[in-house]
């Protein structure tokens, strides 16, 4: 599983990577959180809003941080990689 | 395809029951603030609450509380709100835009946009690279923080609904006018140019797209939480200080020691190298109201620290030359000190 938190390294990116971190820990998936702090290619995604996660290429939240629970449904939900 | 992050679905009952047993809980503790602190610190701690330093003691826990209930409260109606909107979709809406109306629009949308400081260069290659004007995206830039809900609330709480609405009327005049000078300044030379190259390839995400109730719910608890977490040192900083200055400071002070003509370019040359927010600077401007310093001049200091902030001009330096950055200071800190002047002499 690719895993990358899109934005330039504020509070917010970093609750972001945390609760990711902390998710992906629950779910017992081994991933490296990579991070993308290149602003055009922050926009090569179609992201305006930071912080971002993107998982296998794909934008899974944008703008916001959510909880650890709610990342886990979402990534739990993206099924097996 | 984009799955949102949705929440947990409850039943609609779950939903909107818990919402109004949450605002019942507010309501109450609302009310009860003053009661509880005067019977703590009055009759169960024993402080005297007509001495100085009593009343002083009083006036900060209250005046704390009274915040942390408004702030938590109107930063999550706020929250849900803007959760119908998104920086996509103000992008799409100034996109085309001419100049003039196109700042004054961006200016408006800068307020009722959910947007983070920390995407400020995202967005601004976003604007530009969409074709929306140079100035009318310096007028989002400078909107979004200058009128905040924080700064909102922190008015209304400390000097009443009048001189909040006149704090939002004031910004969005700022940001119409200074994005619309530095438009017509045709500063794009100092843009680095890999701005103007970047292009937008595949669909731009909207992350207001897909939301359901719950999802904006959630947000609104999570920005509570995340701005409350932020700002409560400041705020606590704030109110101590103003308690301080309330109870030490002489009556009509800056009345008889400073109010020569030069007060609002001064308060606004502190207030720009300051950094602090909304939160940490109100009470304080509040204080310094009450000893005499006049409404121009305390608004603008609160202005100059919540527009023009350090860190964010680092972050826009990765696109802007440091010409346009000092340009877009100067601009901005002179309609603030413009105001300053007009609200001193009409108030």
């Amino acid at each position: 599983m690719d895993v990358k938190i899109l934005g330039s390294g504020c509070r917010n990116c970093q609750n972001l990577e945390a609760n990711t971190a902390q998710a992906l820990h629950e779910l017992g998936i081994d991933a490296a959180i990579d991070h993308v702090t290149d602003e055009v290619e922050i926009i090569g995604y179609g992201v305006m809003s930071t912080p971002a996660l993107v998982i296998d290429d794909e934008v899974v939240v944008s703008g916001r941080v959510p909880g650890s629970d709610q990342l886990r449904a979402l990534i739990d939900a993206r099924g097996p990689a | 395809m984009t799955a949102p992050a949705t929440a947990p679905r409850r039943s609609a009952f779950g939903r909107w029951g818990g919402l109004a047993v949450a605002a019942l809980a507010w309501a109450v503790l609302y009310q009860a603030n003053l009661p509880f602190w005067t019977w703590l610190l009055g009759d169960v701690i024993g402080v005297d609450l007509h001495s100085r330093a009593g009343d002083s003691a009083l006036f900060f826990v209250y005046d704390t509380t009274k915040i942390v209930l408004l702030l938590a409260g109107i930063i999550f109606l706020v929250t849900i709100l803007r959760s119908f909107m998104s920086v996509e979709r103000t992008r799409a809406l100034l996109g085309g835009r001419r100049e003039g109306v196109g700042n004054a629009a961006a200016a408006g949308l800068g307020v009722v946009t959910p947007f983070c400081s920390c995407s400020a260069v995202p967005a601004f290659i976003g604007f530009v690279a969409a074709g929306v004007p140079l100035g009318v995206t310096l007028s989002f830039l400078i909107a979004s923080p200058l009128v905040n809900e924080v700064a909102v609330v922190m008015l209304y709480g400390l000097f009443g609904w009048q001189i909040a609405l006149l704090y939002v009327m004031a910004g969005l005049v700022i940001a119409t006018g200074a994005g619309y000078v530095l438009g017509r300044l045709h500063l794009e030379a100092w843009v680095e140019p890999f701005v103007f190259e970047t292009r937008l390839h595949g669909k731009l995400i909207d992350p207001a797209q897909g939301l359901t109730w719950d999802d904006r719910i959630e947000m609104g608890r999570e920005e509570v939480v995340t701005i409350v977490r932020k700002i409560w040192p400041y705020l606590l900083v704030g109110i101590g200080l103003g308690a301080v200055i309330h109870g030490w400071m002489p009556a009509d002070w800056f009345a008889t020691h400073a109010n020569g003509p030069l007060g609002v370019p001064i308060a606004v040359g502190i207030g720009v190298p300051l950094y602090s927010n909304a939160a940490g600077v109100a009470p304080l401007v509040e204080a310094l109201h009450d000893k005499g310093l006049p409404m121009g001049t305390v608004l603008a200091f609160m202005m100059s620290v919540v527009a023009l902030s350090l860190p964010e001009m680092i972050l826009l330096r990765r696109v802007l030359k440091p010409r346009l950055i000092g340009t877009y200071v100067a601009v901005v800190a002179t309609s603030i000190v413009a105001i300053g002047y007009l609200f001193n002499l009409i108030l």
